[in-house]
């Protein structure tokens, strides 16, 4: 007996877009190879490669005295408690603003369903709440952290609280989109079930929505203090206090060899806490 | 008294997927009603109207006399907390103590800042105790959850629906992923705890052993609608092989095609 023939898969139904999606990806590609002037043979030119050396050998031998080294712990210091106050500010905004921005909370699924149909302001207030959360989290996000910096040098002057500010906004905003989403990806079955227990939204919250996102929610924030220890480094450039301030002094100076060791600096910082958040989240 | 009426309810989930074709349904207060019938029949829409979280597309509930249709916020949360639901995947949260699942039955009555404050440190150790020793794993309260097998984690479930202490008891499916031997318990556990403090109780089932030998009236669902309505003991072999003609016996199916209005709802 013959067995039936397969389905042939050119007869298979297909779509258009990936190949139209393809297209336009090698457009955009190609686009911006040339505006971005993309050129890597400029690296390789003499006078290119003479500048380089002679930026990096000045900048040997590292300043490695102990007068200096021992001027550097409170910019160090200070460096590392901007991004914890920063990240706490961050936290503070975006941890509301991201249960208020997370679509199943505030909308739609089966948290809402039966007790907005039939009530349309009920609906409407959820759409408020949904779109002014995201709103507000994309405006704070969408600005970079060393213009809020810049501006908060106007309101509060030089100093690191204008630093912690910058990062609490900035950093805010971003903890709150990825918080939210974080929060529209958990299994909502426990969710309903806590929901048919008579519990208030934010009851269903702290039972059901952040006992399953703990983890991801601890090591996204640790990731981001992380960022953040690197960004308010950098806001002292404009005056937000810690080592930041400290470059921006040395390159003022041209002191190349103090410019190596506060990068070395800066870079061990950042290994450190890179270490201590690889502990927590090994833990949980 | 009657618990539940319901008048005509349909159910349609998104444009044309018709789950329930027009349900009447009258419960009286303790009764003890077995729900069968295929997958995709709609069971399990019917009971998530029963519980309140979802509302028919046309068509009256009323419970204890009261109509339910225009309930909202606090009102609606204050009737669902009469309800207590036991799911077929237990849906407790896998990463909480179980004592935290069991005291989460309570959540209708606390406050949000007791409830919090119970997350911290368990405010009712004393009644999560009692509600698992009832089923019989007191000594698993302080376990995390997701350590515990599936009948054990169904056990909890029924001790979350305890500790709620609601007027019904609905159980959607709840021995479907457990093996028979203990579905056959936790049946039993169930009809024991709903009898002792007399509760009315609705338990859909793939088993139709498990409706026929336990309860005293057994409904039949097939494509929305209900087919027979009777005790055990008018029940024919002919009016089963309706019900499930057509079909494969649930069993061999996927269990996972009830859920297909589920998904649809949520896009």
């Amino acid at each position: 007996m013959k067995s039936p023939e397969p389905p042939s898969y050119n007869k298979a139904e297909k779509s258009v877009f990936p190949y139209l999606f393809s297209f336009f990806f090698l457009i955009a590609l190609a686009d911006s190879w040339r505006r971005a002037e993309v050129n890597p043979l400029l690296l390789l030119e003499v006078e290119g490669r003479r500048n380089l050396w002679k930026f990096v050998s000045a900048m040997f031998p590292p300043e490695l005295s102990s007068e200096f080294l021992a001027l550097m712990l409170r910019p160090v210091l200070e460096t590392i408690q901007i991004s914890i106050m920063g990240i706490l500010i961050a936290i503070l905004i975006g941890f509301p603003l991201g249960i208020l921005g997370t679509r199943t909370y505030s909308v739609g699924g089966v948290l809402n369903e039966a007790n907005t149909l039939g009530s349309p302001a009920r609906r409407l207030w959820g759409y408020f709440t949904y779109s002014s959360a995201r709103a507000v989290l994309s405006f704070f996000r969408s600005i970079p952290e060393f213009v809020w910096a810049f501006m908060f040098v106007r309101a509060v002057g030089l100093g690191p609280f204008s630093g912690v500010l910058a990062i609490g906004v900035a950093y805010g905003g971003m903890l709150g989109k990825v918080y939210s989403e974080i929060f529209e990806a958990v299994n909502e079955r426990p969710l309903e079930a806590l929901q048919s227990t008579g519990a208030n939204k934010l009851q269903i919250f702290f039972y059901g929505w952040l006992p399953q996102v703990i983890p991801n929610f601890v090591s996204y924030t640790l990731y981001r203090w992380e960022c953040a220890v690197r960004a308010s480094a950098v806001l002292g450039l404009v005056g937000a206090g810690g080592l930041g301030q400290q470059i921006e002094i040395s390159m003022r100076m041209f002191n190349f060899h103090e410019i190596l060791t506060l990068l070395g600096i800066l870079f061990t910082m950042v290994a450190v806490v890179d270490t201590i958040s690889a502990k927590v989240r090994a833990i949980l | 008294m009657e618990q539940y009426r319901l008048d005509k309810i349909v159910k349609v989930f998104g444009r044309h997927q018709l789950a329930l074709n027009g349900v009447d349904l009258s419960v009286q207060r303790g009764e003890k009603v077995a729900l069968i019938g295929p997958s995709g029949a709609g069971k399990t829409t019917l009971f998530r109207i029963l519980n309140l979280t979802l509302r028919p597309s046309s068509g009256q509930v009323w419970i204890n006399g009261h109509e339910v249709e225009n309930l909202h916020g606090r009102q609606l949360r204050e009737a669902r907390r009469k309800i207590g639901t036991v799911y077929q995947q237990h849906n407790l949260v896998p990463r909480l103590k179980v004592i935290h699942n069991v005291l989460s039955g309570q959540l209708g009555r606390w406050s949000t800042v007791r409830s919090l404050a119970s997350l911290v440190r368990p405010v009712d150790i004393d009644l999560a105790y009692r509600a698992l020793k009832q089923v019989g794993i007191e000594e698993k309260i302080f376990t995390r959850t997701d350590q515990l097998s599936g009948g054990q984690q169904q056990r909890v479930a029924i001790a979350r629906v305890l500790v709620q202490e609601p007027e019904v008891i609905l159980a959607d499916e709840p021995v479907s992923s457990v093996d028979p031997s203990l579905a056959s318990a936790i049946v039993k556990l169930m009809l024991q705890v709903s009898e002792q403090m007399d509760k009315t109780l609705l338990v859909n089932l793939h088993s139709v052993d498990l409706a026929l030998s336990h309860f005293p009236r057994v409904i039949g669902v097939k494509n929305g609608t209900i087919v027979f309505d009777l005790s055990p003991g008018k029940l024919t072999e002919d009016l089963l092989d309706d019900l499930y003609s057509g079909h494969l016996p649930e069993k061999q199916q996927d269990k996972t095609s009830d859920e297909e209005p589920r998904a649809s709802l949520l896009q």
